[in-house]
């Protein structure tokens, strides 16, 4: 049988309908652990972070975390889900040393938020995602395996356990079924991921890092042949950035189709996603997985959040960050394909901020995804991490409006900001690089470069306007580029009758 | 000086405070008696003499800068060694936390030092609270101290012989099916489970989260009641901590000291009167409640139609509990760990350690409640069980409706010689029939001693309903006025 692998997801769409489902993990950023007192800050020495509870010592017991239980809702209700009136966490009993109890405290048939939706944008359609659940659990230890080929247990001669992690509240978000987006899967997938991170973010719940893991992504892929039944799924593991979960949809649409093609079948797995070769290899599989005894915790009472407390944190959930860039996108006059850069730049509260001190929105625009964006780019940082504030950004634009700062010597003193050598203000006077604007000074050096260049200025009494740029190199010379070009230049056409 | 061992703790407290005896004496003087008596009644898994001769050193420096004195301070007392306590061996009586020293204090623990009480030690038990009879203890048996050639209950034998043999006038130990209760009737102690949630589980090891409960060992009611009064109360570190005041137990004993019961109502379980007791048993008890009839209580029989499926609820919701708490005993963290030779995958080590760290009825029961909680089993046998539990929750709310206290035999058989009862586990779990329902339920219970059956004593129950503790205490105490404290014979029997 000669069977060609599918190139493309065209390709594949031709033949098979996608079915994609997300799974996606949140570390909260409360200040304490889900089940104790511990601090959560990540980075810290290994097992430092630790106490009887979330080592699970014998004896030990968990109180659970109200500031988690109230982001968790709050997440649940900017997804459009009901709140549980009443619910209880569960064990999910499994052997694994990076577990301290044997068992991971989560939720199973009772989630704290069910039934809710996000609506995402792709190629400007909107596309409703379904969620299934939202609920709460505490995140497990990390593991590093030693000595093996693989960086997995199998072969490894000695594994480290860090159990910092262990206990930090955890939310999962599952998604319904998203079938019919056809080739737009992948994409779809994309923009679910990124307008949730998006929306926790404005939540102000969790960092939502997907590099230092504090948001982690399972993608669920499977296709049927159209009018048939749902494809037997995958679960790929391990997708840890925007462009890899899009990646992996695609690349699991390939697989599955090539192996579809060639009469074969989908084997239900964990796959894991790599990132070098943007494919997925095995995991262990589903078919042999393990019971994991799911029941109450009888250790916690059952979860009854007050409807009158729900209600004030319905109340007060901040605009959604959809509404919200549409909103701005208006205001600030900007194409939505500006606003798209706006947003993958991370630049929208900056902006925001800039423009609420007084600054206006093109010039913050251009601050911040120009000079701004160039520099956090070189120093590899976030854009709100590169060391200027909206205020400075504020101050700068104002001392241009003013006339003080030339565009070059703004950018000369962002360069001391972002140094961290102060204000601009500071560093205007620091550095001395404000604008010549004193007439007397700036006549004097054009009086001098009138008197040492007398060919180019009878050029220029001749009508050859264009000439005048020497004079005005001279000028900007001999004031170290501190006059501002254009009043220069005007001073000179007027002296010489040009103007 | 008189025998500071034969006094009651309450007694001990106040002849401490005043001075009449110094903390440091009274605990040499039961270090002594256990250095006399334990290798025969082998009560105590681990002594903690340094620690309590400091401890009482203490007490006796508060009293000399004139502090005032509570009126535990000083007390000695035995704890249950499934109660976590710094730096001090906690093994559960089981070989795979052999060594382990607890980093931190259970609440109680802390109650109990702030109290100024000093722990002599930890107590022998069945291996992680497993069983009725001590027996079940990787570190051999205790034996009970009115006859040495028999069983000193379980799983809290080891608190209860170390009271009976006058090692320690006060105890603590753990109740999920009957574990401190039953220790007390077949040793002639009074064993008194609070409310559940209403003594904190923070730093006890964990058996059965929805039934374990730590509570007082004594030889007397009121020493119970303030025993009682210094371990309860809210505890924000165990979610299932009830947060209200300790019913008011030490008043409760008091006033039943007086020895009236007028206008008190008690009741007769209907399905508890007929078969299961010995007949020595059952002549004790009604016998005791004659007595409290004289004392003016009403005896009112109440049906209670589900308390027979009470045991069987309980053999599958404590096991299914038990499987999971006691997976952390893995070889990774702490205690034992066999077959690490560099060669055996995890999976192996956890294996063998687990295999060579459990005795047979802790494996026993975590295999009943893996397979009780396994997918497709768990409706039928876990969620039954749930159900069950409802419906005896029901029949104790009925029956309080009707009387203020529910009274029954402790247990339906005095304490039996070793090795009669371990061929078959279903006759072992019979020794809980009348205690296990309590426990589902939630409520406090005490048992107290009701005279002697062919010379072992024989022990009366008495429930309550939640969170009124103290009505068990005052009907207890009334007892006592009519069925004074016994005391155990010279310990004697084919091993003295």
């Amino acid at each position: 049988m000669t069977t060609t692998a599918p190139a493309t997801v065209e390709e594949v769409v031709a033949r098979y309908e996608p079915v994609i489902g997300l799974e996606t993990h949140v570390e909260l950023g409360t200040r304490t652990k889900m089940f104790c007192s511990c601090p959560t800050e990540f980075g810290a020495e290994p097992n430092t972070q630790v106490c009887p509870v979330c080592l699970g010592l014998p004896g030990s017991l968990p109180v659970a975390n109200k500031a988690a239980i109230e982001a968790t809702i709050r997440i649940g209700l900017a997804l459009n889900c009901s709140i549980a009136a009443w619910c209880r966490f569960a064990r999910k009993n499994y052997f694994y040393p990076d577990m301290p109890k044997d068992f991971q405290i989560s939720q199973y048939d009772e989630p704290l938020c069910v039934d809710g939706y996000l609506d995402v944008e792709v190629e400007g359609k909107t596309v409703r995602v379904g969620i299934e659940r939202v609920h709460l659990e505490e995140d497990t230890g990390k593991t590093l395996h030693i000595g093996g080929a693989t960086g997995r247990i199998h072969g490894a001669t000695e594994s480290l356990v860090d159990y910092n992690r262990a206990g930090i509240p955890l939310v999962e978000i599952v998604t319904k079924p998203v079938a019919g987006a056809g080739t737009l899967a992948p994409e779809v997938a994309r923009a679910y991921v990124t307008e949730l991170r998006d929306i926790i973010r404005s939540l102000g719940v969790s960092d939502v890092r997907m590099e230092q893991g504090s948001l982690r992504c399972d993608v669920n892929t499977s296709l049927n042949r159209p009018g048939a039944e749902w494809g037997t799924r995958t679960e790929t593991k391990n997708v840890n950035s925007l462009r890899s979960v899009e990646r992996a949809v695609r690349s699991e649409m390939l697989r599955q189709a090539s192996v579809l093609d060639a009469g074969g079948r989908i084997t239900q797995e964990t796959r894991h996603f790599r990132e070098d070769t943007g494919d997925t290899r095995p995991g262990r599989s589903k078919e042999e997985a393990t019971d994991y005894r799911y029941f109450p915790d009888p250790d916690l009472v059952p979860l009854a959040p007050d409807p009158v407390w729900v209600e004030e944190l319905k109340a007060t959930l901040p605009e959604p960050p959809r509404v919200r860039r549409e909103r701005l996108r208006e205001q600030w006059g900007v194409s939505e394909h500006d606003m798209e850069s706006i947003v993958n730049a991370g630049a929208v509260e900056l902006i925001e901020a800039t423009v609420a001190a007084g600054t206006s929105p093109d010039a913050a625009r251009k601050w911040w995804l120009g000079e701004l964006a160039r520099r956090a780019n070189e120093a590899g940082v976030e854009l709100a991490e590169v060391g200027a504030t909206p205020a400075h950004v504020a101050e700068l634009a104002r001392l241009v409006d003013e006339g003080k700062l030339t565009d070059k010597l703004a950018r000369a003193v962002l360069e001391g900001v972002v140094a961290g050598e102060g204000s601009p203000a500071e560093i205007v006077a620091a550095r001395g690089l404000e604008v010549v604007s004193d007439t007397g000074a700036l006549t004097a050096a054009v009086g001098e470069a009138i008197a040492a260049n007398p060919d180019v200025a009878q050029k220029v009494r001749d009508g050859k306007v264009a000439a005048a740029g020497a004079l005005v190199g001279a000028v900007m010379k001999a004031t170290k580029g501190q006059a501002d070009a254009k009043t220069v230049r005007d001073l000179i056409l007027s002296r010489l009758g040009a103007a | 000086m008189t025998d500071v061992t034969k006094a009651t703790a309450a007694e001990l407290g106040r002849m401490i405070a005043s001075g009449e005896v110094s903390a440091e004496e009274v605990t040499r003087a039961h270090l002594d008696r256990i250095a006399q008596v334990d290798d025969r009644v082998h009560a105590f898994l681990h002594v903690d003499t340094d620690g309590a001769i400091t401890a009482a050193r203490k007490v006796d420096e508060a009293r000399a800068r004139g502090e005032e004195l509570g009126p535990l301070a000083g007390v000695p007392i035995a704890i249950k060694d499934v109660i976590a306590t710094k730096g001090v061996p906690t093994t559960a009586a089981s070989k795979i936390l052999e060594g382990w020293r607890p980093p931190y204090n259970a609440t109680i623990m802390e109650r109990i030092n702030a109290a100024g009480m000093v722990m002599l030690g930890k107590t022998n038990m069945d291996e992680f609270a497993m069983g009725s009879s001590t027996e079940y203890s990787a570190y051999g048996v205790t034996r009970n101290p009115w006859d040495l050639d028999r069983i000193p209950g379980g799983s809290g034998g080891g608190s209860a012989a170390a009271v009976a043999a006058y090692e320690a006038p006060l105890a603590i130990g753990t109740d999920t099916g009957g574990s401190i209760r039953q220790p007390g009737a077949v040793t002639g102690t009074v064993g008194s489970k609070p409310t559940y949630g209403g003594t904190s589980r923070y730093g006890l090891i964990a058996f059965s989260s929805s039934l374990d409960t730590p509570g007082p060992v004594s030889r007397n009611v009121l020493d119970a009641a303030l025993l009682h009064q210094v371990i309860g109360g809210h505890d924000p570190r165990d979610s299932t901590s009830i947060p209200a005041p300790v019913p008011a137990v030490v008043e409760a004993a008091r006033l039943g000291a007086t020895g009236d019961l007028t206008g008190v109502r008690i009741g007769l379980v209907r399905e508890f009167s007929g078969e299961g007791a010995e007949p020595g048993v059952a002549a004790a008890v009604r016998d005791a409640i004659e007595a409290l009839v004289k004392l003016g209580a009403e005896v009112v029989e109440v049906s209670c139609p589900h308390f027979e499926y009470a045991l069987p609820a309980y053999y599958l919701i404590a096991p299914s509990e038990a499987s999971s708490n006691l997976a952390r005993f893995d070889g990774v963290r702490y205690g034992l760990r066999v077959g690490d030779d560099g060669q055996r995958s995890l999976e192996e080590v956890m294996s063998l350690t687990r295999e060579a760290g459990f005795g047979p009825e802790v494996t026993r029961r975590i295999m009943l409640g893996t397979y009780a909680l396994s997918s497709g089993y768990y409706e039928a046998y876990y969620g039954q069980a749930q159900k069950v539990r409802t419906l005896i929750t029901r029949d104790f709310n009925a029956a309080f409706e009707q009387v203020d206290v529910l009274v029954s035999p402790t247990t339906p058989f005095v304490a039996f010689p070793f090795g009669s009862r371990t061929s078959d586990p279903y006759q072992m779990y019979l020794a809980d029939l009348y205690t296990i329902p309590t426990n589902l339920y939630g409520g406090p219970a005490i048992s107290v001693p009701a005279g002697v059956s062919e010379g072992l004593p024989v022990g009366l129950q008495i429930m309550a309903p939640t969170m009124a503790d103290d009505r068990m205490y005052r009907v207890a105490a009334a007892l006592e006025t009519a069925i004074p404290p016994l005391t155990p014979p010279a310990l004697t029997g084919s091993n003295s």
